[in-house]
């Protein structure tokens, strides 16, 4: 089932992309995460912390995937 | 070297040799056709176009280049894991109008779609002679990848047999290339995958218990590389320049002519954006193999004097080869060596037919011979994808190689540039042709000059602005140039009154089609309410 507004206008469930935006402001503002402390097994929390967004950006592409894949 | 290095590794290169050539009967169709031989018929679904994405961005670049900076330069090199975060939320959001509207009007290139969108050959041909010149460094990185590892087998660094097995894999990579296409790379790249997957789990995983675990390994390596330098006084030290390389390389990542190749080689949009969801796997194995450069460091490998010749011809480059071979048995050193220089050949072999792409599209058969039969554009590629491969040589000879990743950087200055006719142009016809050339003209001028000045050496240029000094990359700095001198002459051009051109595509063709679009006048109204 394909369902649109009008040229115009943004259909509702589009918002769900907003999301997207989450994985590129967590990993672009340094001051955030240049840290040593807490380490994980042994790993500066620098780098575990930008490894981690790894799998939560999947999580976020997922999420809009599916709220919009019949829109795309 | 070892025998049993050498062996692993040959059979290996020749299984991938052999696969390359199969390839021209996968999917038998008309290899004289452009579009079946430089996108493989549009036909690929999620599996396909995975590896494919994949094998463009995880590259020489991954295994050789990111390792190394971080061998060198410590916490810098790992901006290429925020790289490649952020790509994908942006191709998701982008790419799947460039598909549609390509789809639609059968554009190959992004030059096609700009010349199209703005009615400009002008704009179009800046599009495509960007997108050729910004990939023949990128494909100098895979080259330098390939000769670092064919050197450490152990074949002679100096006289005319030094460039002898360099030659040979660049010759297979040609000759496979020029008879398969796009499918060629696409069969190879599941193997090299698999290879590169086996290579990784062992290393991230071996390797740590031999040092002692990670605890150890970053005690090891000097303090100052393990974090970032923060901002002291006016300047905002290594904060902004992680940042802008991670956010310019994004943007530049997805308008390289060989990503774009994989995005329109996709059967349809929503294999892409599916894939986006998925592609993050080998962000993962990216920041793996980038702990692989503290590794080195706290192996101690450039301290070992029979690596030392390597490490003074090849400097840091040679840090992820010399740990494999300090921590591992030789066989499985040929396992490694053989993903990284497949890791390279297949990526290479992407970006030649891509930039093949662009030549026969958006400069022969537009400009020289726009009457030209199938067969002719098709061989026009196949000739321009060798030439590409040769201007890749010439930049890994002329350039210095302190950092591989400099040849990357170096592209992503070009490349970034025909982002504001590319994308903006996917949402907007706002921007007149020729203020967008200009601005084009304006952002290759300061990048290059930039990367001139820091005698192509170095990308992150300290710009200073209301007394503070921001270290950013070059490519970033000189995209916003580009965008202003844009916008400022597209008012003045509005007001001049000179003529925009007639734009070829109509709204509707950025989406996916809807069932009474024929019937209506075109503008995709649709009575229905939306669901929920």
């Amino acid at each position: 089932m394909t369902t649109r507004q009008s040229s115009s206008g943004i259909h509702p469930r589009l918002w769900w992309r907003l999301l997207l935006l989450v994985p590129i402001i967590a990993t672009l503002w340094v001051p955030w995460y240049n840290h040593l402390n807490p380490t994980f097994i042994g790993i500066p929390f620098l780098y575990w912390y930008l490894l981690m967004w790894v799998p939560l950006s999947a999580v976020c592409s997922a999420v809009v995937y599916f709220k919009t894949r019949d829109l795309v | 070297m070892q025998w049993s290095t050498l062996i692993v590794f040959l059979l290996l290169f020749v299984l991938v040799t052999v696969l390359g050539f199969v390839a021209a009967h996968w999917r038998k169709a008309d290899l004289n056709q452009l579009h079946e031989w430089g996108l493989g018929g549009r036909r690929f679904g999620t599996w396909v176009t995975w590896f494919l994405l994949g094998g463009d961005v995880y590259t020489a670049y991954t295994f050789i280049a990111v390792p190394a900076l971080v061998f060198g330069a410590g916490a810098l090199g790992f901006f290429a894991v925020p790289y490649t975060i952020i790509a994908y939320p942006i191709v998701f959001a982008v790419l799947p109008r460039l598909w549609y509207v390509a789809h639609k009007h059968n554009y190959v290139t992004g030059a096609d779609f700009v010349r199209g969108r703005y009615d400009s050959p002008l704009l179009g041909l800046l599009v495509a002679i960007t997108g050729i010149l910004a990939t023949m460094p990128y494909i100098a990185l895979q080259l330098v990848g390939m000769e670092v590892v064919i050197s450490a087998l152990g074949f002679p660094m100096s006289g005319w047999a030094a460039d002898l097995p360099l030659l040979t894999a660049f010759v297979i990579l040609a000759a496979f290339t020029y008879t398969s296409g796009l499918r060629a790379p696409a069969l190879i790249a599941i193997i090299k995958d698999s290879l590169v997957y086996i290579t990784v789990i062992a290393t991230v995983v071996i390797i740590p218990m031999q040092l002692g675990g990670f605890g150890k390994i970053f005690a090891a390596v000097p303090p100052a590389k393990v974090l970032l330098a923060a901002p002291v006084g006016q300047s905002l030290g290594m904060y902004s320049a992680f940042a802008t390389l991670a956010l310019g390389s994004a943007l530049a990542l997805f308008i390289y002519p060989h990503v774009l190749t994989g995005v329109l080689s996709a059967k349809n949009a929503r294999t892409l954006t599916r894939n986006m969801a998925f592609l993050p796997a080998y962000t993962l194995v990216l920041g793996l193999l980038a702990l692989l450069g503290f590794m080195a460091l706290a192996a101690g490998v450039d301290k070992v004097p029979q690596y030392a010749p390597f490490f003074k011809q090849y400097a840091n480059s040679f840090a992820v080869p010399a740990l494999l071979m300090h921590s591992f048995p030789g066989w499985f050193v040929g396992v490694g060596f053989a993903a990284i220089v497949i890791g390279a050949l297949v990526p290479a072999a992407i970006m030649s037919i891509a930039a093949s792409n662009l030549w026969t599209r958006s400069i022969y058969r537009a400009y020289i011979n726009p009457r030209c039969t199938e067969a002719q554009e098709a061989s026009q590629a196949k000739l321009a994808s060798l030439v590409v491969k040769f201007g890749a040589l010439v930049f890994v000879l002329a350039l210095p190689a302190t950092y591989a990743i400099q040849f990357q950087l170096l592209g992503g200055i070009w490349i970034i540039q025909i982002l504001p006719a590319l994308v903006f142009g996917l949402y907007t016809r706002w921007f007149h042709r020729y203020a967008l050339a200009l601005g084009w003209l304006a952002g290759m001028t300061a990048g290059t000059a930039i990367a001139a000045h820091l005698k192509f050496a170095g990308s992150i240029y300290p710009l200073h602005v209301f007394g503070y000094a921001i270290p950013g990359y070059a490519a970033l700095y000189s995209l916003i140039l580009n965008i202003a001198v844009a916008a400022a002459l597209t008012v003045l051009l509005r007001l001049l009154g000179v003529a925009g051109g007639q734009d070829q595509t109509t709204p509707g063709d950025y989406r996916a089609a809807v069932p009474d679009r024929d019937s209506g006048a075109g503008d995709g109204q649709m009575a229905a309410p939306p669901t929920l």
